[in-house]
């Protein structure tokens, strides 16, 4: 069993592109219900379905089932705002334990018996790839993975209903390897990769800067928690810098094992492992007096893509606080609920480009048309064309310092293969009303 | 479909496995519960084992393409997900039930099986695919010789751990050699398209129209029923006898000049073989190859299945695989019915789960195929004594 | 040399913790000849008790001591209520009964405590010695689980060997009917050997939180290497358990640490150290010559 990397969000202060507000008035909340027909699997007039499959129980569950009941609360809220176009979100999502054999299960049960019209931010690789031809073969929008492999928008011509969401690790490895480049060009780096896509296409794209400077590349499997000859062996190798491409129980297990070792080197961790405010708080709890420092991950870097729990003045952060007070459940609003809620943003940004009686394949067009233009929470904006489907195209860095993050490089552009890293000139969107989008339709 | 046992013979073989209470019930269940679509009077059968199965056969697979016909599309796809678990616990049916050797393993070997069904399909232009399935029964079988071997030195709790072990490391295979297997995302099957056949087949029967869910579905039909075939033939045979001997009589087998290694051997040799097919249809259905799908968790399963169904029988497993294919989404969907948020509904699963296993093994220690059995014979035994004179 | 010091000190802490459970398994397997695959979630149950009594602000040693003592109930309870009915009847049954228990107790504690992670804090420092100018990675949090481990195995030899207890529970698990005209109340001491070796697991479950995160399923790859280590020291033998442990967690440790990729490789390992094991010894390293029929 094994906890893959799919998706948490952390970042810092957030520039997001914009000129005006995006949208008129077709799309927004409320609507007229007068005109909306059934039209395709899983509309009604009153009603859009959709549906997910994430990990619920068993050993990825932690954290990673956080993430629907984020986007749950927003649909809530959002319905009681009456829904895009007069229709209410109804959202299933499934437990698939992340185990491909059980994907392909949930997500037929969603297809063929609950019949939705999407399946939106299914999490993981090898978990997703196991439905990716079924939906593209079916005609079924894929939308929104969790999950940065390449595999979801690179290549359009083969899945044209599927799209990415978050930054994909190989753009993220340049961002990296470009900073550390220009501001720690004599540091020896060692890389703490997880050992599958995750690692390996942060690996390529870090590589693409720094190749001559790094002294080691050590591979963790996931589920053997003895990363001891790892950690030793990046120390044995003389890196004082350390980039880690890992799931946040690692970046735990890491420092846990260089604090034992008595080894300081300066940390980067990419963003699905960093989530300073979890993983933070967890390694501060073993302290009680024990662990002399008392935030381990102090100093180390991280990247964004979206606002974090640990800005309380982003007002993104604020509306999705009070959207997890109205509409959520248990718990605090974390990072990975504000990943479900983000999510489920640009989804009802898709569904009103769609317009007022939207059907799948005019989905697919509409997130092609518009979709590179759509402004939210997410810092940088979307890659979407009829060309490409890859998600959001850029990162910002920053550092944590004690219980917080602070900017340290704005938000940069990218993208996979050799294209050049930009910095992103818009700015932070601002919030619409209610939090909920207001876009234009799109399809005639 | 089951390996129709006369009740002639169940009765034999209580006989001679009596006196040992424990075991009499999976040793009933072994000699089969007779095939519900099969007519129950004996005399109407033909009189050849070869012959009985095949109209059985006949019978089931009219029965498997009526169920695939009035059900919908998921139920379909279930039981595309049923025909995997199935063979693979016929094979462990064989291994458990009639040599008495335990395996938490044989998730690995569907493993392989899938793997080489991968491997097979990825090439530009793939051989067909009864060839691509057989050499996953080939190559699985080789696997499984080579446990076999190992095995059969081991008993109980020695060859639980060293199949559990299995069941771990042999998935680990394929994050090492990645660039080969695809590492822990796996490989991705695109499972051929349905001949054209297939679609003339469908619509003449009911009209409906040739998904490929459905063709998935029709092909794991069809290789179960082959399996289970073949697998009730060799049951009734000499060798299944033998197996049973090594497994009842270990001492007096062997003073007969029993090889039991030998024979041990054989049996893990035949699960392997019911498991790799498994694996290929597994990967199929899935449509990837991954080691996140081969977990424990697998192993573990096909072991409920058999146990739960009834040990011995190849009914038995086939219920017991139906309860995992279809108990999870029944049990989340009614939890979702009283209100249950999603996440609420999918913990009660498991929680549900764990709870019909204990709650089975404490109430019907023969699974359910023996249970019914059992209370069958005990019917006819009062019935026999009342009326000493039938037959 | 140094490189060579930590990977072999980190070996040793992970089998010391594979031993702990393997220590559990043994403690069930003489008492009763069951292998208990519910092992982990019991321990995991206790584990989340302790936890909710730490962070409601007691002491670490005060969570010890009512997680310890629950594990005592809770493997009473589920010896009464459950594996007593399936005691004496086929053996696989009772290995369906505790991976039935295994899921519905994981499953249980994710509905009551949740399932996000969780720190669960040590009394014992993270950090490694000094020695000379470096830190080795052995910290006073690992030398309180080696300790730990070593007295419990110690007392389980004590008991075994030396008592009139530990002998009687081993002549029920072997013969009961031998116990019972012996004058050996077998029932109760069935009862005592899942209660004791409930203990055990709860210790080692808490041994293996400590200064981790836990969360429902945290023990679920420990199942795997723990019974991998009780198989391999020989079922019957508490000493076999730790041995087996030390040689599991030592030799990953070097996999995984001289192997290009070898983390990758460590679950391969351990399946070829079993085999390569029982193929010589087919009932573990410290086999009696009756354990090997089980």
């Amino acid at each position: 069993m094994t906890v893959i990397a799919a998706a948490t969000a952390a970042s810092t202060l957030a520039a997001c592109g914009g000129s005006d507000d995006g949208g008129g008035d077709g799309g927004g909340g409320g609507g007229d219900a007068s005109a909306n027909e059934a039209s395709d699997i899983g509309i009604t007039e009153d009603s859009i379905k959709l549906g997910a499959h994430f990990p619920l129980t068993g050993v990825a569950a932690p954290g990673y089932s956080e993430i629907p009941t984020g986007a749950q609360a927003y649909f809530d809220c959002l319905n009681n705002e009456g829904g895009v176009n007069g229709r209410t979100i109804e959202y299933i999502y499934r437990d698939d334990a992340y185990n491909p054999t059980n994907t392909s299960q949930v997500v037929n049960q969603l297809v063929l018996e609950d019949e939705v019209f999407a399946i939106v931010g299914g999490l993981g690789t090898p978990t997703h790839s196991a439905v990716l031809d079924f939906l593209n073969s079916e005609g079924v929008p894929d939308l929104f993975v969790s999950s940065g492999s390449l595999l979801w928008g690179d290549d359009p011509e083969t899945n044209p209903y599927t799209f990415g969401w978050q930054t994909d690790y190989e753009s993220e490895g340049k961002i990296i390897g470009d900073y550390i480049a220009e501001n720690f060009p004599d540091a020896q780096v060692g890389l703490f990769l997880q050992d599958d896509d995750f690692g390996e296409d942060g690996e390529a794209g870090i590589r693409e800067y720094i190749d001559d400077q790094i002294v080691a590349a050590e591979r963790y499997t996931p589920g053997n928690t003895n990363v001891g000859p790892q950690i030793a062996a990046l120390q044995a190798a003389g890196a004082d810098f350390v980039v880690g491409f890992n799931v946040p129980s690692y970046t735990a297990l890491s420092q846990l094992t260089a604090l034992q070792l008595g080894y300081d080197p300066q940390w980067f961790y990419s963003n699905v492992g960093s989530d300073p405010t979890l993983v933070g708080s967890l390694l501060n709890n073993f302290s009680q007096g024990q662990v002399s420092d008392a935030s381990l991950l102090d100093g180390a870097l991280t990247t964004d893509y979206l606002p974090t729990v640990d800005e309380p003045d982003n007002p993104w952060v604020q509306e999705f606080q009070r959207i997890w007070d109205e509409c959520g459940g248990d718990g605090e609003l974390t990072n990975y609920r504000i990943y479900g809620m983000s999510q489920a943003y640009t989804t009802v940004q898709a569904l009103q480009a769609a317009g007022q009686n939207p059907t799948r394949d005019g989905l697919v067009e509409a997130i092609e048309i518009a979709g590179g233009d759509w402004e939210g929470p997410v810092l940088a904006p979307f890659r979407y064309s009829e060309d490409s489907h890859m998600g959001t195209s850029g990162m910002s860095i920053s550092r944590v310092t004690g219980d917080t993050t602070e900017e340290v490089v704005p938000v940069q552009l990218t993208d996979i293969g050799d294209a050049e890293i930009e910095p992103f000139d818009g700015e932070m969107a601002e919030v619409p009303e209610n939090g909920i989008p207001n876009e234009e339709s799109v399809i005639d | 479909m089951s390996d129709l046992q006369s009740p002639t013979n169940t009765t034999a073989e209580g006989t001679r496995t009596g006196g040992k209470a424990a075991e009499e019930a999976p040793t009933a269940a072994t000699a089969g519960a007779d095939q519900p679509t099969a007519t129950p009077r004996r005399s109407l059968l033909p009189s050849s084992t070869l012959l009985r199965h095949l109209l059985v056969l006949l019978l089931a697979a009219v029965g498997a393409v009526v169920l695939l016909e009035i059900t919908d599309p998921f139920t379909n796809s279930q039981l595309a997900t049923l025909t995997y678990y199935a063979i693979a616990a016929g094979g462990l049916t064989v291994l458990t039930g009639m040599n008495g050797q335990i395996s938490l393993g044989h998730g690995a070997l569907m493993a392989v099986g899938a793997y080489t069904t991968a491997l097979f399909l990825s090439a530009d232009e793939p051989l067909p695919l009864p060839l691509i399935l057989l050499a996953a029964i080939v190559t699985a079988t080789a696997v499984g010789a080579l446990v076999g071997v190992a095995a059969a030195r081991l008993h109980g709790p020695y060859l639980a751990g060293a199949t559990l072990a299995l069941a771990v490391g042999l998935p680990g295979l394929a994050i090492y050699f990645h660039d080969v297997l695809g590492g822990e995302q796996g490989m991705r099957v695109r499972a051929p398209r349905a001949p054209e056949a297939f679609d003339s087949f469908i619509s003449a029967v009911s009209g409906n129209s040739a998904t490929n869910t459905k063709w998935l579905a029709y092909l794991g039909a069809i290789c179960l029923l082959i399996t289970y075939f073949l697998l009730a033939n060799l049951i009734r045979s000499r060798i299944g006898r033998t197996w049973r001997a090594v497994r009842d009589q270990e001492v007096a087998a062997e003073l007969a000049g029993i090889n039991l290694g030998a024979w041990r051997v054989l049996a893990f040799v035949v699960s392997a073989a019911a498991a790799g097919l498994a694996g290929g249809v597994l990967a199929l259905v899935v449509r990837l190859a991954a080691p996140s799908g081969f977990t424990l968790v697998l192993s573990l399963s096909l072991l409920t299945a058999i146990v739960i169904g009834g040990l011995g029988s190849l009914l038995g497993a086939l219920l017991g695989s139906a309860l995992l294919v279809f108990l999870p989404p029944f049990v989340t969907d009614l939890g979702a019915g009283w209100g249950l948020d999603n996440t609420e509904a999918a913990q009660l699963a498991p929680f549900v789960y764990g709870v019909v296993l204990i709650v089975a093994m404490i109430f019907a220690p023969a699974g359910f195929v023996g249970t019914l059995r059992m209370r069958w014979l005990t019917r006819r035994a009062k019935r026999a004594a009342a009326q000493p004179s039938r037959g | 040399m140094q490189y060579f010091v930590n990977v072999t000190l980190t070996g040793l802490t992970e089998g010391m913790v594979y031993s702990a459970f393997a220590l559990a398994l043994v403690l069930i397997w003489r008492s009763t000849r069951i292998v208990n695959f519910a092992q982990g979630s019991m321990a995991a149950a206790t584990t989340f008790i302790a936890l909710a009594l730490i962070q409601a602000g007691q002491s670490y040693w005060v969570a010890l001591i009512v997680a310890l003592l629950s594990g005592l109930l809770l493997g009473a309870i589920v010896e009464r209520v459950v594996i007593r009915r399936v005691e004496g009847g086929p053996e696989l049954n009772a290995v369906i009964v505790t991976l039935g228990l295994f899921v519905a107790i994981q499953a249980a504690i994710a509905i009551v405590f949740g399932s996000a992670f969780q720190s669960f804090p040590t009394p014992f420092g993270l950090e490694g010695f000094q020695v000379g100018d470096n830190r080795i990675a052995l910290t006073p949090n690992s030398v309180w689980v080696i300790a730990a481990v070593l007295v419990t195995m110690a007392l389980l030899v004590v008991l075994f060997r030396f008592t009139r207890i530990g002998l009687a529970m081993r002549a029920s698990a072997f013969g009961q009917e031998v116990a019972r005209l012996l004058g050996v109340r077998v029932g109760r001491m069935l009862t005592l050997g899942w209660a004791l070796a409930a203990v055990v697991g709860s210790l080692a479950g808490l041994l293996i939180a400590g200064g981790e995160f836990v969360y429902p399923a945290y023990m679920d790859s420990l199942i795997v290497f723990g019974f991998v280590a009780a198989v391999l020291g020989g079922l019957d033998s508490p000493i076999g358990a730790i041995v087996g442990g030390l040689i599991l967690g030592l030799a990953l440790s070097y996999v995984s640490g001289y192997v290009e990729r070898g983390s990758a490789l460590v679950n391969v390992a351990a399946l070829v150290i079993l085999m390569v094991v029982l193929l010589v010894r087919p009932g573990g390293l410290f086999a009696s010559s009756t354990a090997r029929r089980a």
